[in-house]
């Protein structure tokens, strides 16, 4: 086994760790429910709708709000999340799912958190007095996925608010658990493959599916999946034909093909490259197309059905990154 | 008031000062130091402090009752957020009534910033007057 693969096994071991922990946090059900610092109060009202901006009186307004259909003052329904919120030196209650699930991605790298999704119902309104107590449940975790801030995973929980017994609303929240992009040393070339500038590259995510061909790039070798007799580029998790049974191998290319399309990138500027710089797609003598970059060639010389050879683009130790150079 | 489907609601826009972010995170009581602290949400990969979702699942609320009167019962605010509103920006939203089913009216909901669309959301209410 090479370091290279001792490399991917980790990667792959933390991913399963992580789900591993999910299916124990869902598993252990819902938190028991956790009360509001404060019952739903007027004070609170009014700083949220002064910061908000909203003017709706029957929150604010005890005349306004007896002539309304609700008969009385009310909290505003999207403040309800904000009873049972933490405060600044709060902590989660031990058996919070999102506090387990976090402390986990915390620890392998995912550092970050953004909201992406919220569907609140309410069943009914609340009104001032009342003392809401929330209780969540971990519905599932997904990842690592590539976003545009970061490789990360979702989580998904589901939290209820009741007073006493009563359910009065619930909400599914969806964050991003994410690790910000470092920027990366550049490796130095001891075997004659071409190292890119010195500057951090936008890096690919390797996964169980397409690990083999990553892990081909940092031995020389062009590696294409291959199921059956089909060949698949891409490397994708399934065979064309979906036989979910189906286990694929790969196929060292020749390295030889033609450029099929490419784009000539002026500008912006992307990390680790040149400007302008030639992404040329490129249809393989076995059939499939490879994009990657162009090197050594002026623009204006690029055609489609130019004649290209693989090459091998070394940034560091992890990875090396598939290009071309023009075959004489 | 007669309400069909297909009404577009008047457009509503809100600056996204960075004391229009602070406030409206300290006021849903969300402490994320990427609400407050510029050099932290840098430190995080983002450009500046941002708006916090429960801000936008009030906005979209605000959004809807301005147009939609004291009277109606807001049932269900289902967002979805895109990209980041950053301090400096202008979030502007806009919304048309998707269904209406009896007294219960469904919202679509988009806001959208200098670099795209924020949050997309649909509010049930009910109207009942």
């Amino acid at each position: 086994m090479t370091a290279a693969t001792d490399g991917r096994s980790t990667a792959t071991d933390a991913g399963r760790r992580i789900e591993e922990a999910a299916r124990e946090i869902a598993g252990a059900g819902a938190s028991a429910p956790d009360p509001a610092r404060d019952p739903v109060n007027q004070a609170m009202i009014n700083n949220w709708v002064e910061a908000i901006g909203d003017a709706n009186p029957v929150y604010t307004d005890p005349a306004a709000a007896a002539a309304s259909v609700h008969g009385e003052l009310v909290a505003p329904p999207a403040m309800t999340q904000v009873w049972t919120m933490r405060g600044l030196h709060g902590a989660r209650p031990d058996d919070d799912p999102l506090r387990r699930m976090t402390e986990l991605l915390d620890e392998a790298g995912y550092t970050s958190v953004v909201a992406t999704n919220s569907t609140q119902t309410y069943h009914r309104y609340l009104r001032p007095g009342e003392h809401v107590a929330a209780s969540a449940v971990l519905e599932g975790v997904v990842g690592p996925k590539r976003t545009a801030l970061g490789d990360g995973w979702f989580v998904t929980t589901r939290t209820t608010w009741y007073v006493g017994d009563e359910a009065v609303a619930e909400m599914t929240f969806r964050i991003l658990k994410f690790r910000p992009p470092e920027p990366q040393d550049p490796g130095n070339s001891d075997d004659g493959t071409r190292t890119a500038d010195a500057a951090p590259v936008l890096r690919p995510v390797v996964t169980r599916d397409n690990a083999f061909f990553w892990e081909g790039l940092r031995d020389g070798e062009l590696r294409i999946q291959r199921w059956g007799g089909t060949l698949r580029h891409p490397p994708g998790p399934m065979p064309p034909d979906g036989d979910l049974e189906a286990e694929p191998d790969y196929v060292v290319a020749a390295g030889t093909g033609t450029v099929y399309s490419f784009l000539v990138h002026h500008h912006p500027p992307v990390p680790g490259k040149r400007l302008p710089f030639v992404l040329a797609l490129v249809e393989l003598d076995e059939g499939v197309r490879v994009l990657g970059e162009l090197h050594d060639v002026d623009p204006d010389e690029v055609h489609i059905g130019l004649a290209v050879a693989a090459s091998f683009d070394r940034i560091d130790d992890d990875l090396t990154l598939p290009a071309w150079t023009v075959r004489s | 008031m007669t309400i069909t489907a297909g009404t577009e609601l008047p457009p509503l826009t809100v600056e996204a000062t960075p004391t229009f972010v602070v406030a409206s995170a300290l006021a849903t009581r969300d402490f994320q130091d990427v609400h407050h602290d510029r050099d932290a949400a840098v430190a995080r990969g983002s450009q500046d402090i941002f708006l916090n979702i429960l801000t936008d699942t009030g906005l979209v609320q605000r959004f809807v009752t301005d147009w939609a009167g004291p009277d109606a019962l807001v049932r269900s605010v289902d967002l979805r957020l895109g990209v980041p509103c950053y301090a400096g920006d202008e979030l502007t939203f806009t919304g048309r009534v998707a269904e209406v089913d009896g007294d219960e009216v469904t919202v679509s909901v988009s806001g959208t910033d200098s670099l795209g669309e924020h949050v997309s959301a649909t509010v049930r209410i009910e109207v009942t007057a």
